[in-house]
């Protein structure tokens, strides 16, 4: 089992880390041919206009969409924005894999960014979470399973094989986030 | 009022959002810009972030006169201009300015040897910020200072507004041979280093222990091509700042926006595929040329701007 990790920009090695912790093999995602030689994808924090810049090459985007079709996927803030079926602020391209409609930087700048604690649905306790710069779920459709939520909004959610979370679980030290979706994987 | 000279009081969890955003920054280029058009151009062509200024370190050394922090109302048309993080620089030591941009609301601020420094002595007490700032360092013992201090990123000072990637790589080379040495050093050498080093001995040994700094360090100072960046990122910077490099023809002139774009895309593509020569060579091929720049080597030591902080 290979987990590829885009890595065009952002917290990509955090990610890697956390996967390889829990003994997983990762792969370094930079180019489209490589999604052939994976089995799940993780779309990390970063800024989602660069990670759109480089998608739009070479068919990128759409071998992307794709795969997000048929195979597990985590994205993790920009990764959330990413496989989003409708961004807002402003509105950009998305993958539109997970019914939900995000707002990117919906809390404000890196002033807002926090760090909070919350119930989840994965088993354990409180979870910690990093927010930064961090968008906010607006509206999850019927098939999205909130398993997070934070000040009233959803923050970690799941549809099918796809899951997102508005913070960084690759920041704290709680890898429950990434074993549940090592576990879809399986 | 908490802190001496800031507006909030530091807490175990503030120093983690400050590193949570320049981790979310690696892999990627923040640019100088001067304007909300420049912005936009950055932000088409990928940069992760940019950094505004009132002008970009080419003009600055091409004409003299004191360096301050830009004015307020520039900075904020580049915030509403664009959608990525913005930072701004404050002089070295000011923290009035530092009070300023962070009231303004900017994502991170740069203490920076480019502007004309407030203080002889002093850096600012970025503990005492909510806002996180990134400072420059030489060598190993400076990033170091700087970190305790609460610097919540490094970047290579290198030599702003040249265009000459030599000393961004004597900067780079030196941070990480020195962390290779304390990582074999016995424990009880560690404290000659912290005292070698002026610099804290809990940080010392933390970084003997972890082989790395422990806040992001990333590469800035003369970095003006495709290859300059991918090699800074080959010698280990995690993310590259582009200053003088995307926008000038030369020192005094901006090159037409089409010429930048194309620049800056590239250094962008550059950065993220560093280590992948076919791709290297693919977004070299096309560039016109870079700025013209000024050899580090013949400018005289009173005017390098990397002597600026200690």
């Amino acid at each position: 089992m290979t987990i590829g990790v885009l890595a065009i920009q952002g917290d990509y090695e955090a990610h890697g880390r956390v996967l390889e912790g829990l003994g997983a093999k990762v792969t370094y995602v930079r180019k489209p041919e490589q999604l052939d030689d994976v089995d799940a994808v993780v779309i990390p924090g970063g800024e989602s206009t660069t990670f759109l810049k480089f998608l739009e090459q070479q068919n990128f985007f759409g071998k992307l969409g794709d795969f997000v079709k048929t195979k597990p996927a985590l994205g993790t803030c920009a990764g959330a924005i990413l496989l989003a079926k409708e961004v807002e602020g402003p509105s950009q391209a998305s993958l539109g894999a997970l019914d939900i409609r995000i707002r990117r930087n919906a809390y404000g700048r890196q002033l807002e960014s926090s760090i909070r604690q919350a119930e989840t649905k994965l088993a354990g306790g409180p979870m910690e979470m990093v927010f930064i710069r961090a968008p906010r779920i607006e509206r999850a459709g019927k098939e999205v399973e909130v398993l997070a939520s934070a000040g009233g909004d959803p923050v970690l959610v799941r549809q099918g094989k796809i899951m997102a979370a508005t913070f960084h679980p690759e920041l704290s030290d709680d890898s429950r986030v990434h074993q549940a979706f090592l576990q879809m994987v399986k | 009022m908490s802190g001496k000279n800031g507006s909030q009081h530091a807490t175990p969890n503030t120093l983690r959002l400050k590193t949570g955003l320049a981790e979310i920054l690696k892999g990627g280029v923040i640019m100088d810009v001067t304007t909300a058009e420049q912005a936009v151009i950055a932000e088409k062509a990928g940069a992760a972030a940019v950094m505004a200024l009132e002008r970009v370190p080419a003009q600055i050394r091409a004409e003299g006169g004191v360096a301050r922090m830009a004015s307020p109302k520039r900075i904020r048309e580049i915030m509403e201009a664009v959608s990525i993080p913005v930072m701004a620089k404050c002089r070295i030591g000011h923290f009035a300015e530092a009070q300023i941009l962070q009231e303004l609301g900017v994502d991170y601020i740069d203490e920076s040897e480019v502007l004309t420094p407030a203080d002889e002595a002093n850096h600012v007490d970025k503990h005492a910020f909510k806002v996180p700032f990134v400072c420059g360092a030489r060598n190993l013992g400076e990033a170091l200072r700087r970190i305790a201090e609460g610097a919540a990123m490094i970047r290579t000072k290198g030599e702003a507004g040249t265009g000459d990637v030599v000393h961004a790589v004597k900067h780079l080379r030196a941070i990480n041979q020195e962390m290779r040495v304390l990582t074999v050093l016995r424990e009880d050498e560690l404290y000659a280093k912290a005292k070698e080093y002026q610099a804290p001995y809990e940080i010392i040994r933390l970084v003997a222990s972890a082989g790395k700094l422990p806040v992001p360090n990333f590469s800035a100072g003369g970095i003006a091509t495709p290859a300059d960046a991918a090699l800074v990122r080959q010698l280990g910077a995690e993310a590259v700042f582009v200053g003088s490099g995307i926008f000038m023809e030369d020192s005094i002139n901006f090159d037409a926006p089409e010429e930048a774009a194309r620049r800056a895309r590239a250094i962008v593509q550059a950065t993220t595929h560093f280590d992948d020569p076919k791709v290297l060579l693919e977004v070299s091929h096309d560039l016109v040329g870079a700025m013209k720049g000024l050899a580090v080597a013949a400018i005289s030591e009173e005017d390098m701007m990397q002597k600026r902080g200690w």
